[in-house]
């Protein structure tokens, strides 16, 4: 029953798509004030789009099997919670999930532009209307949540016990925003473009949206990597994988645009770029939904792949992709007054230089990404590119970019001389000391790393001050570039200092090192509710003679029948201690992965900082000083 | 003059990265080693599955024969759909059939072959997987076909009526 | 370089620990490097696939065997492909993926210099 409504409802708001569409045309022509009739529609589209994903969720919660989506990814015995958040763990529904905040976007959209040209606000509704078109017809045509399936089946085929995570459970609706966010983005700067109002007032405008999408953008990909962490049981929190490259790719965008737009809000210059970075972020945001969605690479993320799906994407996108370049070339004409000068020392270049390297940054994960694609299709030749590849590309920019990112913010606008001198040489003697006597503990490469933690220091040091000489004045920018410099420090210390282990162990056996004892004591079975599981029991002596007990567990579940390996993870303030147990088919020992890894909890909470940083500048009122 | 060139250049860039998107659609994402390498067989030693002597290479491989080496196990499940083929391999006395028996325990691989019936004229057993990885299998059931010292074809997954038709056409 | 060797040999021999988590450090290294072929977006390292529990033995058993991590990537690299790396070796089929995005940091280098150069 509620499949039915969801599906007919879905119908009906296509439909009002195209009554949005031919009041806006009219009202375009004959008006000079929004027709009232439009907001309403659009909302009403909204509340069909709302009744549908409702639709669906109840389905998930009666566990109505007669729906395929249902039966493919849920099961009586799933907790009520990972039921709900079932409904958007797969593909049909995380589309469902976005075209309810695209329709959710745009209502609010028009409900807040009220002092904004209507040409512009109609505009924007009409390319955001072609979106959701688009994303209303690949719903139904290709992935709808509501196929019936005769007869009913008894039971559902179950939920991958892995993705039953609270963190993977919130992560789409979080990134979906983020994404989406950028369509109004995209959306709006075509309109701008076609209306002439690209200007400092559309830039004030835009802003809350750009930093309302990065906020959540960055929230979604914290949250992927916080649930890889605890849950895939590898220890790590970000692997290069063309699915977290695929989120990254439009962060690196919306970054760049949000320094973009700061300039261009205080004066009318790099409007070119600000409209390529407002399509790029779109654009990337829907390849990124092309390559994981069609099944076009290969990654740890799996959705059904079906091409069918993977070509309407395709076309869709490229369809997108043309009509902006279309409008861009014949519609925007750039006109920068020759006023608008700048010394090469000022906040603009400080600016220009961010951007220079979020695009070096986003060109090295674009490029590793979709290079195997185009290899294979120009010479069958498959390569794999990796953390290496990045690693090699990425960590040696990192350097100056750091140092701008620590000078920049200090400079003053169009003209500017190097301030603090004596603070700055002091933060950056104290830093390369810091760094070399740190480094020069470990047997690694003593050059490259010294100068990458010289470099963050330098930031964090500078930064840190900044809360001090500007007090309140620049809190969110402040807040923004501590956390990032802290995200830095901690990746940076999290890599240097890790220290991993891992064995194949008999109940009873010890494994030792100079640095640490594993003892392997005994193993637990214990029966839940729908697992068995098979808890180790470890003592684990350190060095300084302190000890930990370690429990990780396997976990044999039995719908669907997977085995699943919980990590144990004892963390505190300064290291996170990490252990993994696994079966290894007739052997009597186990495969065992032990890790230390310092200042884990840091990436968390420092990725958070970036994110509040984000969030208070949406509440102000003034520009960036 | 910039301003036809950048467009054209751009949308010229764009139509390519569609193509190539198009065509790469149609290629499976899961990638599988090239399966007609003419590789030398590695050379190994091994202990034998029914006693625990030595066994090396050069032993077993001579020079103009057939062989067939299989990777197996009891507690693999494709492994059981393709031993009526191995069967049926068996008849055929131009061939010998060299079983890797991989990662398992006499116990459950010898009721394995008591079940179904013993296709193979002689058994290794790979306790943790490493000489396979010699061979460059990484799953099992893989096969390979040997002839005169060098693997001719590999075999990744069951083998099934086609793949038994193939072989035989070769070693006839 | 005689002398070198002689401490080299004096050093393993007094310092074997050290030794050993030296080789647990390249192991983890090489595995890191290894694309798993069983569950394809993970490395060898990362992996928990009988495949990847296997190869790792490998590794370890290479090491002790003397050869270089270059011996081992060749090694598996003639087992499995080239596809088994992930870190890209430099060669025709890679010039791209390299130097591409270095020549975009150059031109966007290049474009911002030039606006400062109009200026003037």
């Amino acid at each position: 029953m509620a499949s039915l409504i969801g599906s007919y409802s879905l119908s009906f708001g296509l439909l009002f798509s195209v009554f949005i569409i031919f009041f806006s045309v009219r009202n375009l022509r004959d008006n000079e004030i929004l027709d009232k009739k439009i907001i309403s529609f659009t909302i009403i589209q909204f509340f069909f789009v709302v009744i549908s994903f409702f639709g669906l969720i109840i389905s998930f919660i009666n566990s109505d099997f007669s729906n395929e989506t249902v039966f493919n990814h849920s099961h009586t015995t799933k907790p009520l919670f990972y039921k709900i958040s079932g409904t958007w763990g797969n593909h049909e529904g995380s589309l469902l999930l976005w075209l309810l905040v695209l329709t959710l976007f745009i209502s609010i959209f028009l409900l807040k532009s009220n002092q904004q040209p209507k040409r512009y606000r109609v505009f924007t509704l009409l390319f955001q209307q072609v979106i959701i078109i688009g994303f209303f017809i690949f719903l139904i045509k290709t992935s709808s949540p509501f196929n019936y399936i005769f007869p009913k089946p008894n039971e559902g085929l179950g939920l991958n016990p892995i993705l039953q995570d609270p963190a993977l459970a919130i992560h789409p609706p979080i990134l979906y925003l983020g994404y989406v966010g950028s369509s109004i983005i995209f959306s709006s700067a075509l309109a701008a473009m076609v209306t002439s109002y690209v200007s400092k007032e559309w830039a004030k405008h835009i802003k809350k949206w750009v930093l309302a999408s990065w906020v959540f953008l960055t929230l979604g990909i914290l949250l992927g990597s916080i649930w890889a962490y605890y849950e895939l049981g590898w220890g790590g929190f970000w692997f290069w994988d063309p699915v977290e490259n695929v989120s990254l790719m439009p962060w690196f965008a919306l970054t760049t645009l949000l320094h973009c737009i700061l300039v261009l809000e205080k004066k009318k210059i790099l409007t070119s770029w600000a409209m390529i970075l407002s399509i790029a972020t779109f654009a990337l945001s829907m390849s990124g939904t092309f390559l994981v969605r069609s099944g076009i690479l290969n990654s740890v993320h799996t959705f059904a792949n079906d091409p069918e799906r993977g070509l309407f994407i395709l076309i869709f996108l490229f369809t997108l992709i043309f009509l902006s370049i279309f409008i861009f070339i014949f519609f925007h004409s750039e006109k920068e007054k020759l006023e608008n000068n700048f010394f090469w020392l000022s906040k603009e270049t400080s600016i220009l230089v961010n951007n220079w390297f979020m695009m070096y940054f986003l060109s090295v994960v674009l490029i590793g990404t979709i290079y195997p694609i185009f290899l294979e299709v120009i010479t069958a030749n498959k390569i794999s590119v990796g953390p290496p590849f990045y690693n090699k590309l990425i960590l040696p920019f990192l350097i100056p970019f750091l140092i701008a990112m620590a000078i920049g913010p200090n400079l003053n606008w169009v003209k500017s001389d190097f301030k603090d001198k004596f603070y700055m040489t002091i933060f950056l003697v104290i830093s390369f000391l810091l760094s070399a006597l740190i480094i020069k503990q470990f047997d690694i490469n003593f050059l490259i790393n010294t100068i990458l933690v010289t470099s963050a220091f330098f930031l964090f040091f500078s930064t840190s001050r900044e809360f001090f000489v500007k007090r309140f004045r620049n809190l969110s920018q402040n807040i923004a570039h501590f956390g990032f410099s802290l995200l830095i420090l901690s990746i940076l210390f999290n890599n240097i200092f890790s220290n991993e282990v891992i064995t194949n162990l008999k109940i009873g056996e010890t494994f030792k090192t100079e640095k640490l004892t594993i003892n392997f004591e005994n193993i637990e079975q214990e029966d839940e509710k729908n697992f068995k599981a098979i808890i180790g029991k470890f003592n684990v002596q350190n060095l300084d003679g302190s000890s930990d007990i370690l429990n990780p567990e396997l976990r044999i579940y039995n719908q669907p029948n997977i085995i699943t390996s919980e990590a144990d993870i004892k963390t505190n303030l300064l290291t996170d201690k990490f252990m993994t147990m696994n079966y290894v088919q007739n052997q009597e020992y186990f495969n065992i992965r032990y890790q230390v890894k310092p200042f884990m909890i840091w990436i968390w909470i420092s990725v958070i900082l970036i994110s509040l940083g984000g969030f208070l500048s949406f509440f102000k009122k003034k520009y960036e000083i | 003059m910039k301003s036809r060139y950048i467009p054209s250049i751009l949308i010229l860039i764009f139509l390519i990265t569609f193509v190539i998107f198009f065509k790469g659609l149609k290629n499976s994402n899961i990638y599988t080693p090239d399966t007609n390498l003419k590789k030398e067989v590695p050379s190994f030693e091994l202990k034998s599955f029914e006693n625990d002597s030595i066994v090396i290479s050069e032993k077993i491989f001579q020079d103009n024969d057939y062989y067939f080496m299989n990777i197996w196990a009891s507690w693999c499940i494709p492994c059981k759909e393709e031993h009526e083929f191995l069967m049926e391999l068996k008849k055929n006395d131009k061939i010998q059939l060299v079983g890797f028996n991989y990662k398992d325990n006499f116990t459950n691989a010898s009721s394995f072959l008591k079940d179904l019936g013993n296709p193979y004229d002689i058994i290794l057993s790979d306790k943790d997987g490493t000489a396979s990885i010699e061979w460059g299998a990484y799953g099992v059931p893989e096969s390979f076909l040997v002839y005169q010292n060098k693997i001719i074809k590999r075999f990744i997954g069951p083998i099934n009526n086609d793949d038994l038709l193939e072989i035989q056409k070769i070693i006839r | 370089m005689k002398f070198i060797n002689i401490f080299l040999i004096v050093a393993i021999i007094l310092n074997f620990n050290f030794l050993k988590a030296d080789e647990i450090k390249t192991e983890n290294k090489i595995a890191k490097n290894l694309r798993c072929l069983i569950c394809q977006g993970q490395s060898v390292h990362d992996s928990d696939s009988e495949f990847a529990i296997s190869l790792k033995i490998v590794i370890k058993n290479k090491i002790q065997e003397g050869l270089s991590e270059e011996q081992i990537y060749n090694f598996l690299k003639m087992k499995y492909g080239e596809w088994i790396l992930y870190d890209p070796v430099f060669n025709r089929n890679t010039y791209f993926l390299w130097l591409l995005p270095i020549l975009i940091f150059l031109a966007g280098g290049a474009i911002i210099i030039k606006r400062f150069y109009y200026k003037k």
